[in-house]
């Protein structure tokens, strides 16, 4: 299929649609919006299920509603709305629900700004909600993985009966790319076997996250653990780049700041430095082994982010205390410059020196 | 030989957890009867809230979704939105419905969402231990007003027919009582009317049910129905108060909208 010049947010609800994702919620937000304007006009053209629901509180509700009888449903908000539907993501987890959330973050806490930031990571990899869950979270870095992983994450979604959140900063959401729809052909999922589609000659189905027995509570914590578990070992993704030579440092970033390490490691390139980018993919599963591997082969890693240092914790978790690992991050908005991030590697360097 | 009586299909035979002489068995029994009588158990999903009846899943015997403190309209929405051809009908308290869960009952009613409410209100929170609700009567003495509930301080109770009936969308509002067994006979009816209108795809129904709390409210069984009576009857009138009609496309018109005077 030829490429189409399209916005990230449109680029994402189109790529959606193909993958199957015909009901959906929505509150309107910046820097979002624009998939919920570009549904209300093509959710009727595929026979799918639009409403603008009265908050981010009901929308997540309604996904539980609409997943629990069945349907691939899926939502978009950005941060201060994501907050909101953290109520419904936990009782989601909980009852093994298949549902997809797309976060187009922008800064904060608190109302924050409308600019592009990564300051939800926490938020998205650590659980937000209340209670012990996990959900699957990918991070595009261009228009075209985004599109790229909305079918992966419908897939997985089913797979898990889990949520998975796809988190990309405003600047995905915003920025125009040319991208191709393609078409990826997933093993057959189960049946659907436990939705509330009528109790038509078998017994009710009930969904259900109340456990008032504790060793009933028990029993759903370690179903779910080992669900997540079985994430760890088969749904950790990322991207190595520039790792094939001896390198000096390695810059973990994923997102929209990976492509401006890219831009940065060029750069101290040019300077005779060699660097490297370990590029999550997953935020959960985290790659912990890759930092680990990658990492031992340079004298420190950075974390680079748009926000204070999140991601930074669980790449330290993961490298222990053989190597160094330091942070550079900018927030409120502001984007890393790949200027800034040569020099705070060269800081490093010369640091590490004296 | 004829059956004359007995249990709805639309009930497991689990025993409730419900105290004696409090009226959710009434109230389930009628919901069930009205299910079975219309033929919709197969196709029909409960919503159970959280309150005394967050486990109404096991005594329905059809499928159910268990929703978050208030959020039941907006499971029922996502529900009816996705599979349209479902039955769907949310079975709510008064803290559930009428305070945490104001915002999603508004304006699911307001959309015209095509599920039915079951909204049993009993003048207090009865899981928690008979705290005050938006509901409790002035005067009334709960384990959060412990010098009864003082209207300067806290207003007046929510009348939740009233105030949805002030929307123009919602198609069916009634209130209705269970505590003596002519308001039984009423009852039933009404709900049987909120489900055919549900089943035809007309419009959004809503059920209040005036509910007794005896544990709760420190009364016996007997008394508790009769404070119903003398204070809850009065200040919750049980009656229609809208009832559903067909829509003529003129009356869409922005022009003839309540309220809105024509234009010159």
């Amino acid at each position: 299929m030829a490429k189409v010049l399209m916005k990230g947010n449109e680029a994402i609800a189109e790529a959606a649609i193909r993958a199957g994702g015909l009901v959906y919620f929505c509150y309107p937000l910046t820097p979002q919006s624009e998939v919920a304007e570009y549904l209300s006009r093509r959710m009727p053209e595929v026979g799918g299920a639009y409403l603008q629901a009265e908050s981010e509180v009901a929308v997540a509700n309604m996904v539980y509603g609409a997943a629990g009888a069945g349907a691939r449903a899926w939502t978009t908000s950005s941060s201060p709305g994501i907050s909101l539907m953290m109520e419904g993501i936990s009782y989601i987890a909980a009852a093994e629900l298949p549902a997809v959330f797309v976060n187009i973050v922008r800064t904060g806490p608190g109302l924050g700004g409308i600019l592009p930031s990564q300051g939800d990571y926490f938020q998205a990899v650590k659980g937000g909600g209340h209670g012990d869950y996990r959900c699957l979270v990918l991070a595009p870095s261009s228009v075209q993985e985004a599109v790229d992983l909305m079918p992966l994450a419908f897939d997985r979604a089913d797979r898990y009966r889990n949520p998975v959140i796809v988190i990309g900063d405003g600047m995905i959401g915003q920025m125009m790319e040319p991208v191709e729809f393609k078409q990826p052909e997933f093993p057959p999922l189960a049946p659907k076997d436990w939705a509330t589609t009528g109790a038509k000659g078998r017994k009710p189905n009930v969904v259900n996250s109340l456990y008032l027995d504790p060793n009933a509570e028990e029993h759903l914590n370690n179903l779910l653990a080992a669900k997540y578990e079985k994430m760890r070992r088969e749904e950790v993704r990322f991207e190595e780049y520039n790792t094939d030579k001896p390198y000096r440092v390695l810059l973990v970033a994923y997102g929209t700041t990976a492509r401006i390490c890219k831009t940065a490691i060029a750069q101290l390139a040019g300077q005779g430095i060699v660097a490297a980018l370990l590029r999550p993919i997953s935020l959960f599963p985290f790659p912990n082994e890759k930092v680990l591997e990658l990492g031992r082969k340079a004298e420190f890693l950075m974390s680079v982010e748009m926000s204070m240092g999140q991601m930074v914790e669980d790449v330290g978790c993961a490298m222990g205390h053989e190597r160094p690992v330091y942070f550079f991050g900018r927030s409120g908005g502001n984007v890393p410059s790949p200027e800034e991030v040569v020099a705070a590697v060269k800081a490093r360097l010369e640091g590490s020196k004296s | 030989m004829k059956t004359l009586f007995k249990a709805p299909e639309a009930l497991t035979k689990a025993a409730t957890h419900y105290c004696p002489g409090c009226t959710h068995g009434i109230i389930h029994r009628l919901v069930a009867e009205v299910i079975d009588e219309l033929g919709l158990r197969e196709r029909t999903v409960g919503i159970a809230p959280v309150g005394c009846s967050v486990l109404a899943f096991n005594y329905f015997n059809m499928d159910f979704q268990q929703a978050a403190h208030g959020r039941a309209p907006a499971l029922a929405t996502g529900i009816k939105r996705a599979k349209p051809d479902l039955i769907c009908f949310t079975y709510q308290g008064d803290g559930d419905l009428a305070s945490i869960g104001m915002g999603e009952i508004v304006h699911a009613a307001n959309r015209g969402e095509k599920f039915t409410v079951v909204f049993v209100n009993n003048a207090i929170y009865g899981m928690t231990g008979g705290q005050m609700a938006p509901t409790t009567m002035p005067g009334q003495v709960t384990t959060t007003s412990p010098r009864g509930r003082n209207v300067k301080d806290v207003g007046y109770p929510v009348r939740m027919c009233e105030l949805l009936s002030s929307l123009r969308t919602p198609g069916f509002i009634e209130r209705v009582a269970v505590h003596t067994p002519q308001y039984v006979v009423k009852a039933r009816r009404v709900l049987k009317s909120a489900f055919e209108l549900q089943r035809d795809n007309k419009c959004f129904t809503f059920v209040e049910v005036l509910s007794t709390c005896p544990t709760n409210w420190g009364k016996t069984p007997f008394e508790a129905t009769k404070w119903l009576e003398e204070n809850m009857v009065p200040y919750y009138p049980v009656q229609n108060f809208k009832h559903y009609e067909e829509e003529s496309p003129k009356s869409q018109t922005p022009n003839s909208i309540e309220g809105v005077g024509h234009a010159g």
